[in-house]
């Protein structure tokens, strides 16, 4: 059997191994169970592994709150002229191969980022350059969300040496608490204390991650006693596992919207009352509580509660209301046929939804959504495909109605997302046929403005367009559940899915 | 002996021509965008877009005809070169040899532990067709060859990992992390094993031969041995080649079960990503395995059964 065991270059690492204390108990290792699978070496598709478990960073962080912190970068600036942004890099950082993290290394880590699917290509970045020791990034235009673009995790910054002919990621050489020992993709990796990282020594020695794609499995492995952190638990067995007495379950709201995608461009959805009305009939307390196991997770808006700034605290619970929905697709002209299912000029209400399984929960919603509907006289066909065909859907627009689930804080600013999604052509992930110019004056002006008032006011407004016209109709909110074996104390879950906080746990026995 | 390999090299070769062109032709035929498919894959749902599958699309040149991208195929594989996987970008080699690793200790491991539970309780029942033991095998086989593996499987966690305690729950990595899928694919294959056995005996049994046997004075220890044994051995080890579809068809779900990374586990994957190379690769390693065992058991029947070695 052939190990992939990628860090041969690096084994001549100074990791200063404490000698006289290897005659105590065996180390101990704290296991990390998650659904995701390491599909590769590079940052693009699987740098938030390395990311999450504290082995590469970025330069920017965030705290408890989900507010920028400083991470390898120590601080920032913004010129005057409001496009160029100094990074000033944490004094003694090293990477995991020994060498010190230079401003040349980041800068040529986030230019090779730049150049990969992900939100810092999608940044009106204009160079990123190393300059007198400082990390300068300007931008085509004043773009104040730029420190949240460099928090994602396709821009963890990796030693010069981790690169490989023609660019290609060869080996994992971060700069964090962490230091890769053994990978072997999909499934797993090893890694232990990095005894040059910058920050406090962390109390816990060696870590390793384990991808379990199936949620009973996870479960089972909380349950055992095989894992200390095991994330996104499946719904069916949270309640089970909050009753062992050697499990602390954490359950924090994340900024992930599962939402119906509308192609405003049909008859059947370019009337407001008809996505009013499709909105009204969804029972999403019910498949709230039945399906998804949280009752508090039933979406008034798009925008949930763990976004303060852009959720509208006001609404009202989103309740079904059948008849108000019957009497708005009358109005609307489409009037129930023999079948009961509704048309207008001798066309039915006759569409199919696009749905993917990459979340489990998604098809089940979906059926409910099907029965839903039909009660309103809608018939919906179900297709439950790849995620992909979404956007080519969307892009040929072939599309008529998807449920998805959008993460908002992709980068910790919920604007980077707002402006990929409802644009003026739309978005792939978000409206379809659908723009408004006020929306985009108010994300123009926020994108400038610095001011957190000026910004929270912007976000309300942009809030409150999408809920008044519906381009996509909120389903439910994400609950994050995380279970914590009490061996370990000091465990926390970070509700931007950045990190998991390794380095502040420590073991309680 | 020579024409039995020779055969089997033969049909090696048709199977890997045959496997390639099928599985290129199936997921060239799924319906759906490509550069998009394998976008996700790489990507993830989060950040497959239109610049990301146009990208992968100039990048792996998908916009070529279906001929050319075929023939190129077909041109490395009579190179032995399998490709590069489109969504890791690892050679396919590379990615076959640590999942086909994972998946011949599983599959391995399963076939010993049927191999010492299942024949040797159908033997034993053999010995008193019709008793009460004999029709509670029956139906205890039965049952375990109609649950599901994954019901097995999980069956076994919650008893061996969550109540016990004893072996871990899925991973990878050491042998205790082999127990329980090995496990669960034995008791299925067990379930089967030990009925062919138990009928070959009891057929065995009622031979003339045996019945010689046992006149011309053999004492009872040889003529099991030598007469029974090895007479009920063809069936039983012919059989084995059938259980290998089980077995297939078993670690795809037991491997997805258990976090196993093997090549079931990865041909999943390849099949939703689109990930042409990756499909053939593990299809064709599927397929050679079957060829290979198959010439195995071929074999082994040869060397159990002397009559066989005659030219019919």
């Amino acid at each position: 059997m052939k190990r992939r065991t990628l860090l041969a270059s690096i084994a001549a690492a100074p990791v200063a191994l404490p000698g006289t204390a290897r005659a105590q108990a065996p180390v101990r290792t704290l296991r990390v169970v998650t659904p995701w699978e390491i599909g590769g070496l590079d940052p693009a598709r699987s740098g938030y592994v390395f990311q999450r478990m504290q082995i590469a960073e970025t330069l920017v962080g965030t705290d408890a709150a989900g507010a920028l912190v400083p991470l390898l970068a120590r601080a920032w600036r913004l010129d005057a002229d409001r496009l160029a942004w100094r990074f000033a890099l944490r004094a003694g950082a090293t990477f995991h191969d020994g060498t010190p993290v230079t401003a040349e290394a980041v800068a040529a880590a986030l230019v090779r980022a730049r150049a990969q699917p992900g939100p810092l290509a999608q940044a009106p970045v204009e160079a990123i350059t190393a300059e007198a020791g400082e990390v300068v990034v300007r931008t085509r235009q004043p773009f104040l969300s730029l420190p949240a673009f460099l928090a994602h995790s396709g821009a963890i910054v990796l030693a010069p040496a981790s690169y490989g002919e023609g660019g290609a990621v060869r080996a994992i050489i971060g700069s964090g608490p962490y230091r890769l020992t053994d990978l072997l993709a999909p499934q797993r990796l090893d890694a232990e204390r990095f005894a040059g990282w910058w920050g406090p020594a962390p109390a816990i020695e060696r870590v390793s991650y384990l991808a379990v794609g199936r949620g009973e499995t996870r479960a089972a492995m909380a349950e055992g006693g095989q894992a200390e952190i095991v994330t996104t638990l499946a719904p069916e067995t949270v309640d089970r596992l909050r009753r062992n007495a050697r499990l602390d379950v954490v359950t924090v709201p994340i900024p992930r919207t599962r939402a119906l995608k509308l192609n405003a461009s049909l008859p059947f959805f370019s009337d407001v009352r008809v996505r009013r009305a499709v909105a009204l009939a969804l029972d999403r307390e019910g498949m709230a509580r039945a399906l998804l196991r949280s009752p508090e997770g039933a979406a008034n808006q798009f925008f949930p509660p763990a976004l303060p700034d852009w959720h509208i605290a006001d609404l009202p619970p989103p309740r079904r209301d059948l008849a108000a929905a019957q009497r708005l697709l009358d109005e609307a002209g489409w009037r129930a046929g023999p079948d009961g299912i509704r048309a207008r000029d001798g066309r039915a209400f006759r569409v199919t939804l696009r749905t993917f399984t990459d979340r489990p929960e998604l098809p089940v919603l979906a059926t409910a959504i099907q029965g839903q509907l039909r009660e309103a006289g809608i018939d919906l066909q179900v297709a439950i495909v790849n995620s992909g065909e979404i956007p080519a859907g969307h892009t040929d627009g072939t599309l008529e109605m998807a449920l998805y689930a959008r993460n908002l804080a992709l980068v910790p600013d919920p604007l980077g997302t707002v402006l990929q999604d409802f644009g003026a052509q739309g978005g792939e992930w978000g409206a379809m046929g659908w723009s408004s110019p006020e929306l985009l004056a108010a994300a123009a002006r926020m994108g400038e403005e610095a001011d957190p008032a000026a910004r929270r006011a912007l976000a309300q407004r942009i809030a409150r367009i999408l809920h008044d016209d519906v381009p996509v109709i909120p389903v439910a909110w994400y609950d994050y559940p995380v279970a914590f074996s009490r061996r370990t104390a000091g465990g926390s879950v970070d509700p931007l899915e950045i990190s998991y906080r390794i380095a502040g746990m420590r073991w309680a026995d | 002996m020579i024409r039995a390999v020779g055969a089997r090299l033969l049909q090696a070769a048709l199977v890997a021509m045959a496997v390639g062109v099928a599985c290129f032709l199936m997921v060239r035929l799924l319906p759906g965008d490509m550069a998009y498919r394998v976008a996700a894959g790489r990507y993830g749902m989060d950040h497959v877009n239109t610049a990301a599958a146009e990208a992968v699309r100039a990048e792996l040149g998908l916009d070529r005809p279906w001929w050319q991208l075929l023939g190129a195929w077909l041109g490395d594989l009579a190179r032995f070169d399998l490709g590069v996987s489109l969504v890791s970008g690892d050679r396919v080699v590379e990615e076959l040899s640590v999942y086909l690793g994972h998946t011949l200790l599983l599959a391995v491991v399963a076939l010993l532990l049927s191999a010492l539970v299942g024949p040797p309780i159908g033997v034993l029942l053999a010995m008193r067709p019709g008793s009460a033991a004999d029709r509670t095998g029956l139906a205890v086989g039965a049952v375990l060859r109609a649950v599901p593996a994954f019901v097995i499987g999980l069956v076994l966690m919650m008893v061996f990992a969550v109540q016990l305690g004893w072996l871990p729950a899925a991973g990878v990595g050491g042998w205790r992390e082999v127990v329980l899928p090995a496990t669960t694919l034995a008791i299925g294959l067990a379930a089967v094993s030990s009925r062919v056995a138990r009928d070959a005996m009891v057929a065995v049994a009622q031979a003339p031969y045996l019945a010689f046997a046992r006149t011309k004075g053999l004492p009872e220890g040889a003529v099991i041995r030598r007469h029974a044994l090895r007479n009920a051995a063809v069936p039983v080890t012919a059989y084995l080649g059938v259980q290998l579809v089980t077995l297939v068809e078993g670690v795809v779900i037991v491997e997805t079960l258990f976090a196993w990374p093997g090549i079931g586990h990865a041909l999943v994957h390849a099949v939703v990503a689109r990930d042409v190379p990756m499909v053939q690769g593990t299809a064709l390693a599927m397929g050679l395995i079957f060829v290979a065992l198959n010439g195995a058991v071929d074999l082994a029947c040869l060397a159990i059964d002397p009559r066989r070695r005659r030219p019919a």
